[in-house]
């Protein structure tokens, strides 16, 4: 096991331990990369029935006030997020690069103001990027540090889920609200990174492993790590923050326009609108695509991507895809060989190894969506 | 029939000339699941520390090198169709490859059961 001694902890740590899961460092916290079933089968289990995850080192916020001034950070329209509703956006730097993927929802009702989820990697600089705009405009950030995070994925996620909290049965994809599990009040969503129908479940850190011990205590619900949720987004074709996206590429790049509101596109009034409406008329340099490796050697983050003997881009996630049975990866290639089925080849341990541009996701997403 | 180990994790056999090369439970522990492996092909010959096969994990890529001298006289094709054979029984169905060792001098330099359990403790 890694020395995880000087690592931050999530309120589930004791509880990852005593289920045998190997902690290794991410994001500076002490985080379970897998339990004794090993990431192929905590994969398959997620995709055929529930999958337990612990996601209490991402960054959970309460946003409050004129909502204007957070709208002009990122690419959502608030105005169309109705009560109940979330929405996935991006938190853009002044040249239009993607500075983190975060989910905005309003589980409080239309005046409650704006609970936020941004990424474990970049939560300090996303919520001091945000209280510097929000400064002087009547808007307030409060970190929601004593809440947990928990994401229930899978088939068998909403028979679980809504076995104990009934009223979330009338939730579809990307719906929230504030419900009661087991006499706590937690804010739940029907979304994930998984491609799965599921929640995401915001529970008192004080709470959390009782919580998390009532739905493990289902016989479809199994704990899952984050080698398993790294090889479920991939599939799913969903970008991972810091390695698929960053500051150093737009929404356009990222194939992540569709993030962009169309009102705020008409209005150009969002970071880096210049540039990033320059690019979505004249089409990027770079676009992300899925790529089919040929052979069963899978390509890492970090190879080369040539075509036709040139290097044409670089792989950004690469792995195994125990779903779809065969190594997968994403990476960005020139603009004009973005189309699937073209043919390139990645660089695999100093070998050009045959592969292609694949169609996005390499499995289907199940998203419930009513 | 004394089963030797690197500190890198393979593990070799010797039975006659034959050196049977493979990588160790507590490799297989840290790897993962593997999905796939590359052997060398046939009449190649490694020196000792040579990169001569590489396991892929769901999770990584790991090089392994031979831990002695000698020319690949077989492979294990099995391995190739059936990579969790190497999760399942890495000392058994799991080996990688049969080499015909050139200088058995070089298992000395080796650590036995007890000494590579300490070096993994």
């Amino acid at each position: 096991m890694a020395d995880t001694a000087d690592l931050l902890k999530t309120p589930l740590y004791d509880l990852h331990v005593e289920l045998g899961a190997r902690m290794v460092e991410f994001a500076g916290y002490a985080m379970p990369v897998q339990y004794p079933a090993g990431i192929m089968s905590e994969h398959l289990h997620t995709r055929n029935q529930a999958g337990l995850f612990d996601v209490s080192h991402m960054g959970q916020a309460h946003i409050t006030g004129d909502e204007a001034a957070l709208e002009a950070l990122i690419t959502a329209d608030l105005s169309v997020l109705g009560a109940g509703e979330q929405k996935y956006t991006l938190l853009l730097n002044a040249e239009g690069g993607i500075m983190d993927d975060l989910m905005v929802s309003r589980p409080f009702g239309a005046d409650g103001g704006i609970f936020a989820v941004v990424n474990a990697g970049t939560k300090g600089k996303d919520f001091a990027h945000m209280r510097a705009g929000f400064a002087g405009r009547g808007t307030t950030l409060t970190e929601l540090a004593d809440r947990a995070l928990l994401a229930l994925q899978g088939p068998a996620a909403a028979a679980v889920f809504t076995g104990l909290v009934p009223e979330a049965a009338k939730l579809v994809f990307m719906q929230c609200g504030v419900f009661t599990l087991d006499g706590v009040e937690i804010y739940a969503s029907r979304s994930g990174y998984t491609g799965e129908d599921g929640f995401e479940i915001s529970i008192p850190a004080d709470k959390a492993e009782r919580i998390a011990r009532l739905l493990l205590s289902d016989e479809r619900v199994k704990p899952i790590g984050l080698g398993a949720r790294d090889s479920l987004r991939l599939e799913a074709g969903l970008c991972l923050y810091g390695h698929d996206m960053d500051e150093d590429r737009t929404p356009v790049e990222a194939a992540l326009t569709w993030a962009i509101a169309k009102v705020r596109r008409e209005r150009a009034d969002f970071p880096g609108a210049a540039k990033i409406l320059k690019q979505i008329a004249d089409g990027p340099a770079q676009k992300r695509v899925g790529i089919k490796p040929h052979d069963k050697s899978p390509a890492r983050e970090g190879a080369e991507i040539v075509h036709d003997g040139e290097v044409v881009g670089m792989v950004t996630s690469g792995g195994f895809g125990p779903s779809f049975g065969a190594p997968v990866a994403m990476g960005y290639v020139r603009a004009d060989l973005a189309k699937p089925g073209t043919p390139l080849e990645l660089m695999v341990r100093g070998k050009p190894r045959a592969a292609e541009v694949a169609s996005l996701p390499f499995t289907p997403h199940r998203f419930h969506r009513g | 029939m004394t089963t030797r180990f690197t500190k890198d994790h393979e593990w070799v056999r010797l039975e006659g000339d034959v050196a049977f090369i493979g990588i160790t439970q507590y490799a297989t522990e840290q790897l993962g699941d593997v999905i796939s492996v590359e052997l060398p092909d046939v009449g190649k010959s490694f020196k000792k520390g040579d990169e001569i096969a590489v396991v892929d994990s769901v999770k990584t890529a790991a090089e392994v090198y031979a831990p002695v001298s000698g020319e690949v006289i077989e492979v294990n094709d099995g391995i190739e169709d059936a990579p969790q054979i190497v999760n399942d029984e890495p000392l058994a169905g799991g080996w990688f490859v049969k080499l015909k060792i050139a200088d058995k001098g070089e298992l000395d330099g080796l650590m036995d059961e007890a000494a590579y359990a300490k070096h993994i403790s």
